[in-house]
């Protein structure tokens, strides 16, 4: 019997990324940010070609690092000058504007229709450069380049990569009980450009990056019975890898990108965790518990498999080694504590908690013990780490519709991404992208 | 004795019935189920623009019908509600139980769904987990009672699906439940 089966789009399934944009933007509040936020200046670049230039690079760097809460940009309309190069930078006149940096550059046009976006960045108080950069882009990555710009900008200054060039998946869902629409999306780390990836009738769940960004596993009640599939995001191309009896869920793709942990019940409708190696398909039962397993992530190194069980009596985070051996317990405090996600450095660990009532993030200091309520909601869910583990994004309530939300590991800034009409879930932070 | 004719009534009205329509999911057609079986012949690997698979309705396909309208009218003598955080088959749905059994064991042929459902407290997939878990207490009443184990298979949409959209507790306890739905 083979399960893995490759197949397109047919039918009324759409698994259109290139098709048309979906209509409701998300749309980035910062509802807490730091008290003291960098004054940075980030000055309109330079082009020197007929015409507006093909992108406001200065523009999109400057939302970038406003909307990280850490950093608040000077308004084009204080600036005294407009500098594109780190020679023609005067300090002494920006630190009387009480700005700390400047970023000057300059897109300059290349001879194959491609461009380069060149940028420096300035410490007005030494009046030392601390980066050149020139990054070569097409047209239609310009806003790609800016946002890597943002990254490396956000590192010089912050000695921590920013998580701007990155993507978010989520599910979005309208209409009634009756007649509902599941929608499987990617969108812009900023909610810009958002695609529709998958859509259908029957729920849609758990979407999971693969380590390159280039695909995503999620779980399909299409034909009324649970699948996990691996879809690409590129061609819309997807395989089916698992649709065994009972539950098909929960899926996490190893750091190696190999094996898929999962969540099955299979005929004897006992939910424990499997490894699938998905160029076999080879199946590995990972957990053996009359309880329930699951929620599988994986540590970074590929070495522990941490996951949600009830064996104890109330939900609580275990691990185990990737090779099996006997799980043991991660989480003690508070009677739920469930779906598991780890940060790139594997120190920090982000729940769902219930506290006091209400189901929040927390995120578990794995060397020092030490936990930590992070948002205030009643139903906050599905945490999903940065790349960089600096920020979590995750579901949450706002009046009656599923907004997605964001907080920093330190709890100091906070942003709101809002859509349309429906419920948007489910967040998943995409690794760095190649 | 009032037990005996509910029975009768109700078993009467899932015979007519014939094919009950779950009242809370879409058609099928209009959910694009263009998923190749595993027993269908779609080719592997390869062929990867090409590769578009036929569309055709899958079994378990709800594809409407005469009978629907009689069966959710039906649909109270097919749900199983349960309390908050439990998977235990309170009392008062043994007749439903028992019912359910002695159609399964009188026609061999018959398939069964168990979709189980839970309110929207929670992670995702542990409700997944618990949905499960109050369809498989479910299938293991059936087979006690003489069902027959290929007959009756289950799903769960956890939180997914909720028979009420809502916050309140009004809600919460429709949507913890077990819906027994016919897989042809």
């Amino acid at each position: 019997m083979k399960i893995l089966r490759f197949f397109g789009c047919a039918g009324t399934l759409s698994c259109l990324l290139a098709a048309a944009p979906a209509d409701a933007q998300l749309t980035v509040q910062i509802t807490q940010g730091v008290a003291d936020p960098i004054q940075v200046a980030v000055v309109p670049f330079g082009w020197a070609e007929m015409g507006a230039a093909p992108w406001d690079v200065a523009a999109t760097i400057g939302s970038d690092l406003q909307r990280s809460g850490r950093f608040a940009p000077l308004s084009r309309t204080d600036m005294l000058e407009f500098p594109h190069a780190a020679p023609e930078i005067d300090a002494a006149n920006w630190r009387l504007l009480k700005v700390d940096y400047v970023v000057v550059g300059k897109l300059v046009a290349l001879a194959d229709g491609r461009f380069e976006l060149q940028y420096e960045l300035v410490n007005t108080l030494t009046g030392q450069r601390l980066l050149g950069q020139a990054i070569p882009a097409g047209r239609e990555s310009l806003k790609l380049a800016s946002h890597r710009a943002s990254d490396t900008i956000f590192e010089k200054i912050l000695g921590m990569r920013g998580a701007f060039a990155t993507r978010i998946a989520y599910v979005a869902v309208d209409g009634s009980p009756q007649a509902r629409r599941f929608r499987l999306m990617v969108a812009d780390s900023d909610g810009a450009n958002p695609r529709v990836v998958m859509q259908s009738g029957q729920p849609i769940m758990s979407p999971a990056w693969s380590p390159d960004g280039a695909s995503l596993a999620y779980v399909s009640f299409e034909g009324g019975l649970s699948s996990v599939f691996v879809q690409q995001l590129a061609s819309g191309q997807r395989a089916r890898v698992s649709a065994r009896s009972g539950i098909n869920g929960a899926p996490a793709f190893s750091p190696d990108g190999r094996r898929l942990a999962l969540t099955l019940s299979r005929r004897d409708g006992n939910v424990d965790i499997y490894l699938l190696t998905l160029a076999t398909q080879q199946l590995a039962r990972l957990t053996e518990s009359p309880a329930i397993d699951t929620e599988p992530a994986w540590s970074s190194d590929g070495s522990q498999v941490y996951f949600t069980s009830d064996r104890g009596g109330s939900p609580q985070v275990y691990r185990v080694g990737a090779g099996g051996g006997s799980p043991q317990r991660v989480t003690f405090e508070g009677g739920y504590n469930a779906r598991p996600r780890l940060a790139s450095d594997g120190k920090i660990l982000a729940v769902v908690t219930l506290d006091r009532g209400a189901y929040r993030i927390a995120s578990l200091d794995l060397e020092r013990r030490a936990s930590r309520v992070l948002t205030a909601g009643r139903q906050d869910e599905s945490p999903s780490f940065a790349p960089n583990g600096a920020t979590l994004i995750y579901a949450t309530r706002d009046g009656r519709h599923g907004v997605l939300a964001t907080v920093s590991v330190d709890g100091r800034v906070q942003q709101r991404l809002a859509g349309g009409d429906g419920d948007i879930r489910e967040p998943a932070w995409s690794p760095y992208l190649q | 004795m009032r037990v005996l004719p509910l029975i009768a009534i109700m078993a009467s009205v899932l015979l007519l019935a014939g094919c009950p329509k779950k009242p809370t999911t879409a058609p099928e057609a209009e959910t694009g189920s263009a998923v190749p079986g595993e027993t269908d012949g779609a080719t592997t690997g390869g062929a990867a623009g090409a590769g578009v698979g036929e569309a055709r309705p899958l079994p378990g396909g709800e594809g409407g019908g005469a009978g629907a309208d009689a069966a959710m009218a039906a649909g109270a003598g097919r749900i199983i509600y349960f309390d908050f955080d439990s998977s235990e088959i309170r009392p008062e749905y043994a007749e439903i139980i028992t019912a359910a059994a002695r159609r399964l064991a009188a026609a061999p042929a018959l398939r069964i769904r168990l979709e189980g459902h839970t309110d929207e407290r929670g992670s995702r997939e542990y409700n997944i987990a618990l949905g499960e878990r109050r369809a498989q207490a479910v299938r293991r009443a059936l087979l006690l009672q003489g069902a027959g184990d290929p007959q009756v298979v289950t799903v769960s949409f956890g939180e997914e699906r909720p028979a009420m959209d809502g916050t309140d507790e009004a809600a919460y306890e429709k949507n913890r439940r077990v819906e027994i739905v016919d897989a042809g």
